[in-house]
Order: structure tokens, then C-alpha cells, then sequence
């Protein structure tokens, strides 16, 4: 017992001192290049313009504050945007792979099989390559369905009530989604889909057959069966992992520095070089992150004991 | 015959989907075939052939190949890191055969390291001296997960045994060290060992920023893979603890020759899965200017003569990276179809 304690307190010791060096030099490394800590750079004007801000009013006089808001609104519309479609593409690649047909199969495991064995980040940049060098200028846009326009400089298309027009050398009106956020969205949906995909089948999977048949023989329709019997099953398996995928596309969003979309990494990035201080860049950077985790497993810990198996211990 | 109507026609939707699927092939993979084949531009002399060409500029890779592998490394001396490359990829196949899995093999591991290292830095046996700063290319990026992976497998097992114990002022560092470094970004990690690290250094110690992108892959990978040993660490039933105990072993050894010895075995098929993870991430160091296999191919594009290539020059990056990224994840499969066999290692 008390050599338990002796071995507690000294590693305690070991890491309390370890900070306590970094603290020292920092203060030390600091103060001789004449870089100010503390967060009152805040409140001082960024000087930056921001490309695109999520529809929220800012200028190159407001705060960094107000710069890094911005930010982290691009970052949850980006995430949250990117959810919803890696979802639906993700459960629709799960069940193909699941499906009778051998071509349709085949070609679900081929995708799953290929993105989830290359880089997001490459990933990212060839969409954007393809995006802003592939795409023809506004002037002859490719339009796909009529009112959505492919150009370089990003995705136009029609919102209720108005319609995108080419004024001049771009469109104006309907909704517009620049190449950097367009190669995003496209670049994290499409990979976390591959995962997601995985995820669904392992929870079809998981369902014993014998719980269908049994459905069946106590006289439900297969369509009852799946719903009532099946699904509930499968997504007691999917929920969990499936939560961390989303966590993992918002984690991924970061990527976004690469290609240029003004997400929150990037705006602490460019506060970073304009200020100097690397140390409260990055802890706001590492803080939002870790709130977001840390709230989103509290979330799927209550999700999980609340469709936990009545009887059955995990 | 029925080969076709039993996984292609088998009912109404199912015979849908396959005429949807003919249908799509048939209208896009014949611009597909002209574009990347046909049409495509295989060796110039100069650029500009490239642009007049409907197809793709696959002559990109042809003249940037020796770049893109080996980075600004002295051209005269590209067969340092060719021979090197080589070498890494040779030690990594053979660790894949279960019947090298003896003790020798980290002798064969520290004897292979010690001569890529001193194919890549030289200074030795007649061979010039070649700074960190100028390797780059694939090398860059394979000794980067290799010794990623090295170095954070030791401090993973020490985690994931921090996590188990029994000790609460460990257990919890080494809950928060986990479940800190998971929680957050990559890039943010590597951002912090490029801008933050010389900071918390005293006045005048540098470490160069290989070594110090090198570190945030250790730290990051160790966490995830502290969580990987952990699960091999829960696999192993009550009793082999008990046992180890009443046979009046002390916590080193039960650990060090009863439970370790089972528990990486069980964790090897996850363990190959987090190897691609970090062999993907290594890709991250792009945004803090490291020389890697992708940060070479972006650079290749920004001279004037290739801007606009993109599209080829990322499906070649994502060709490589597949390669070694499938070769990996198919040898985890086939660990996972045999998990009898994965349990049985050599016998001494």
C-alpha cells in the first residue's frame, strides 16, 4: 500500500515538473522574443478578410473573436452538412453491398475498398483539383439538372424564390457553394460514407438470421420483421460507431487548412502567424475539439443505456 | 446461365439494378477510356503538348516520377533512398510471414534501420552527407509510419497497462493522455510539435522538424493504439490473471509472460489496421511543409509549366498510397480469417 502511493506520487511529481520545465522555457522563450501572451489579442482588430463566413456578418476590422466564430461556423456547417449526405450515401452502400445482386455488390465493396485505402487529404486536393481546374468557366457551365450550375468557381443552384443568373463574369442569385467548401463537403461525404458503409452492413450482420426467421414463424410480414425485429437489433450495433464516424468527419473537417476553406483550424492558423502566440492558438483549437468529443461520448453513453438490452449486460 | 439469373436477375429490383448499372457503364466509362487512355499524353518533350491534348497529361508523372519519389534529395544520389525504400519495404513483407515471427526478427529490423539510416544520411563509407532537410519523397513518408508505429508501440502497451491498473494517479493520466490526444485533430497535434515545441524548449536546443513531426505521429498514433491493446488486454479471460497470481508471479511477470504474450496476439489484426491509419496520416504533414510523398506532388504543380494537373497528379498519389494501404489491409483479413492460426505463434 505504501509503496502504491510512493510510486503515484512520484509519477505525479515527474509530471507536474515536466509541465512546470515547458512552462519555464515558454515564459522564458517568450519574453525574449517579445511575443505578449494571454488572450487580450482577442479583442484586437484581425485585419483579415474571410472568404466565405456562413452567412454571418464580418469584416476585416472585427475581432479575432469574432474572426474565429466565423470559423467555427464554417466548421459545424461543413460537419453538419456533410452528416446528413455521408449518412444517406453511407446506409445506401451498406445495404448494396448487402444486396442479391453480385454487380451491385461488387461495385459498393470496390468504392468502400478504394477510398477507405487512400488519404483523405489526397482526396481532398483532387477534388478541388477537379473542382477548380477541370470545371468549365461560368460562361459555359455545365448544367446537370436544369438550374444547377458546375463551374470553377464553385456550384450554383436554385433556392425557392430565386433562381442563379449569369451577370457578368459569374452567376448571382439561388444558392452558391464555393470550390474550396464544394471540394470539402464532397471529399469528407464521400470517405466517411465508405466508413459509415462498413458500419451498416457489420450491423445487419450482427443480427442473428434466427431472429428474422423467428419473426416470421410467429406470423409478421418480412417487412414487419424488419422493422419491428431486425432494425432495432442491427442499431443497437450501428449507433456507437456510428457516432464516432461523425465525430471523426468533424475531426477531418480540420482538413480544410489544405485547401483553403476558412474553417476554424484555418482561422487559429492564420491568427497564429499574424500574433505569434502558437500556445492560445492552438489550446482554442485543441479546447473546441475536446468539447465537442468529450459531449458527443457523454451523448453516446446516455444513448447507450437507454436502448441497452433490458436483462442483458453489455 | 444460371450463374447469371441467380446473382444478377433473382427478381424484379434486383434486375433493374443490373440494367441501371450496364446502363451507367455504357455512357461513362467510354469518355472515361478516351480520357484517361486513348486521348492521354504519355511523354512530352514539353508542357505545352499536354495542353493541346483532350486527354490526360499522364506525361506529369513520367517527368516529375524522380521528384515525387525522392523529393529534393541530390539527384546524383537517388539511388540512396531508391536502395532504402527498397530495404524498408523488403523488412515489412517479411515481417508479415508468420514464420519469421522469431526473436531474430528485431535484430534483422535494427540491422536493416541502422542501414537505411546510414544510406540516407551517408557520412559514412565514402557516401556524401545528406541533411534531414532535403530527404523527402516515399522514403519520407514509410519512415515516418515505420518508426511512428515503432516508437509508439511500446508507450501504446504502457498506456493501455496505465489504463488496467490499479493505481489511480496512473489510470488517470493515462485516461486523460488517451482520451486528450483522441479527442483532438492530427492537425492540431502537428501544429502544435511545428509552432508550439520550440517554445517549450530551453534557448537554443532545435529539434529539426522531421524529428519534431515525428513526435506528434508517435504521440497520436500511441493513443489510438493504447486503445487497441487495451482491447487485446480485455480479451483475456479472468482466469490467466488469477492463475499467473496464484502460481505467485509478481505484476512484471504476470504481465511480461502471461498476459502480454496473449493479448498482442489477439491485437495484431486491429494493431495492422491502425499501421494503414497512421501510413494514411503521414499525408497530414503537408500543411506543415514536411517533404512527403504528397507535399512533393504539390509542389511538382506549382511550377507554371504543370499548373493544372492536379486531377492526374492526385490519382497517381492516390495510386501509390493504395497500393501500400490495400497489400496492408488484405494481410490484416487474412489474420482475421485465421484467428486460430494468429494465436499460435512459433513454440520455443
Amino acid at each position: 500500500m505504501r509503496r502504491a502511493l510512493l510510486v503515484q506520487a512520484a509519477l505525479v511529481a515527474a509530471v507536474a515538473l515536466a509541465i512546470g520545465w515547458f512552462w519555464y522555457n515558454a515564459a522564458h522563450n517568450l519574453e525574449t522574443r517579445k511575443i505578449a501572451s494571454g488572450f487580450a489579442f482577442l479583442a484586437r482588430e484581425a485585419g483579415f478578410e474571410i472568404g466565405e463566413t456562413s452567412g454571418l456578418a464580418y469584416s476585416a476590422a472585427d475581432t479575432y473573436l469574432r474572426a474565429l466564430a466565423i470559423g467555427l461556423a464554417n466548421t459545424f456547417r461543413v460537419a453538419a452538412i456533410g452528416v446528413v449526405l455521408a449518412t444517406v450515401l453511407g446506409v445506401l452502400l451498406g445495404l448494396a453491398r448487402l444486396a442479391p445482386n453480385w454487380l451491385l455488390a461488387r461495385l459498393a465493396g470496390a468504392y468502400v475498398e478504394f477510398v477507405r485505402n487512400v488519404p483523405l487529404v489526397v482526396q481532398l486536393f483532387f477534388w478541388y483539383a477537379l473542382i477548380s481546374e477541370n470545371l468549365p468557366g461560368p460562361r459555359e457551365a455545365l448544367e446537370p439538372l436544369p438550374g444547377v450550375y458546375l463551374t470553377n468557381r464553385g456550384i450554383f443552384f436554385p433556392l425557392p424564390g430565386s433562381r442563379p443568373e449569369l451577370v457578368g463574369f459569374n452567376f448571382e442569385g439561388g444558392g452558391a457553394l464555393s470550390p474550396e467548401f464544394a471540394a470539402l463537403l464532397v471529399g469528407l461525404t464521400t470517405y466517411t460514407a465508405a466508413f459509415i458503409a462498413e458500419i451498416v452492413r457489420a450491423g445487419v450482420l450482427s443480427v442473428p438470421r434466427g431472429q428474422r426467421d423467428a419473426a416470421r414463424s410467429l406470423g409478421m410480414s418480412e417487412r414487419q420483421a424488419l422493422s419491428y425485429v431486425v432494425l432495432p437489433l442491427a442499431l443497437r450495433a450501428i449507433v456507437p460507431p456510428l457516432t464516432s464516424q461523425y465525430l471523426n468527419l468533424t475531426k477531418n473537417s480540420s482538413l480544410a487548412v489544405a485547401i483553403g476553406y476558412p474553417d476554424l483550424v484555418s482561422i487559429a492558423n492564420t491568427t497564429i502567424n499574424q500574433t505569434g502566440q502558437a500556445i492560445e492558438g492552438i489550446a482554442i483549437i485543441m479546447a473546441v475539439y475536446l468539447t465537442l468529443s468529450l459531449s458527443i461520448s457523454a451523448f453516446m453513453n446516455w444513448y447507450n443505456r437507454r436502448v441497452a438490452l433490458k436483462g442483458v449486460r453489455a | 446461365m444460371s450463374w447469371l439469373r441467380a446473382h444478377l436477375f433473382s427478381s424484379g429490383p434486383s434486375a433493374l439494378a443490373t440494367l441501371a448499372i450496364v446502363a451507367l457503364a455504357a455512357i461513362l466509362l467510354p469518355p472515361f477510356v478516351d480520357w484517361a487512355i486513348l486521348d492521354a499524353v504519355w511523354r512530352v518533350e514539353d508542357a505545352r503538348e499536354c495542353r493541346q491534348a483532350q486527354g490526360a497529361c499522364w506525361a506529369f508523372v513520367a517527368e516529375k516520377h524522380r521528384f515525387v519519389l525522392f523529393g529534393t534529395y541530390p539527384f546524383e544520389q537517388h539511388w540512396r533512398p531508391a536502395l532504402a525504400t527498397l530495404l524498408l519495404v523488403a523488412l515489412w513483407a517479411a515481417s508479415g510471414l508468420r514464420r519469421l515471427w522469431r526473436w531474430w526478427l528485431a535484430l534483422v529490423w535494427a540491422a536493416g534501420l541502422a542501414a537505411i539510416g546510414a544510406l540516407m544520411w551517408g557520412g559514412v563509407a565514402g557516401l556524401a552527407y545528406v541533411e534531414t532537410e532535403r530527404w523527402g519523397g516515399l522514403i519520407l513518408t514509410l519512415l515516418l509510419a515505420t518508426f511512428g508505429i515503432a516508437f509508439a508501440f511500446p508507450l501504446a502497451v504502457l498506456l493501455a497497462l496505465g489504463r488496467r491498473s490499479r493505481l489511480p494517479a496512473l489510470r488517470w493520466l493515462c485516461v486523460a493522455y488517451i482520451e486528450l490526444v483522441r479527442g483532438v485533430p492530427l492537425i492540431s497535434l502537428l501544429f502544435m510539435a511545428s509552432v508550439m515545441l520550440p517554445l517549450f524548449l530551453p534557448e537554443g536546443v532545435n529539434l529539426d522538424k522531421l524529428l519534431r513531426a515525428q513526435i506528434a505521429l508517435v504521440m497520436f498514433a500511441a493513443a489510438y493504439l493504447a486503445e487497441v491493446v487495451r482491447g487485446g488486454l480485455q480479451a483475456i479471460p479472468p482466469h490467466q490473471y488469477e492463475s499467473a497470481e496464484a502460481l505467485g508471479l509478481g505484476y512484471w511477470q504476470r504481465t511480461l509472460f502471461v498476459i502480454l504474450p496473449q493479448a498482442l496476439r489477439i491485437a495484431i489484426p486491429p494493431l495492422v489496421n491502425t499501421v494503414i491509419g497512421l501510413l494514411k496520416d503521414t499525408s497530414l504533414v503537408v500543411v506543415i511543409g514536411l517533404f512527403d510523398l504528397l507535399t512533393s506532388i504539390k509542389v511538382s504543380l506549382q511550377e507554371p509549366a504543370w499548373t493544372g494537373f492536379g486531377v492526374e497528379a492526385y490519382l497517381f498519389a492516390s495510386a501509390v498510397y493504395f497500393a501500400f494501404c490495400w497489400a496492408l489491409s488484405r494481410y490484416s483479413r487474412s489474420l482475421e480469417h485465421h484467428p486460430a492460426r494468429a494465436g499460435t505463434g512459433p513454440s520455443r
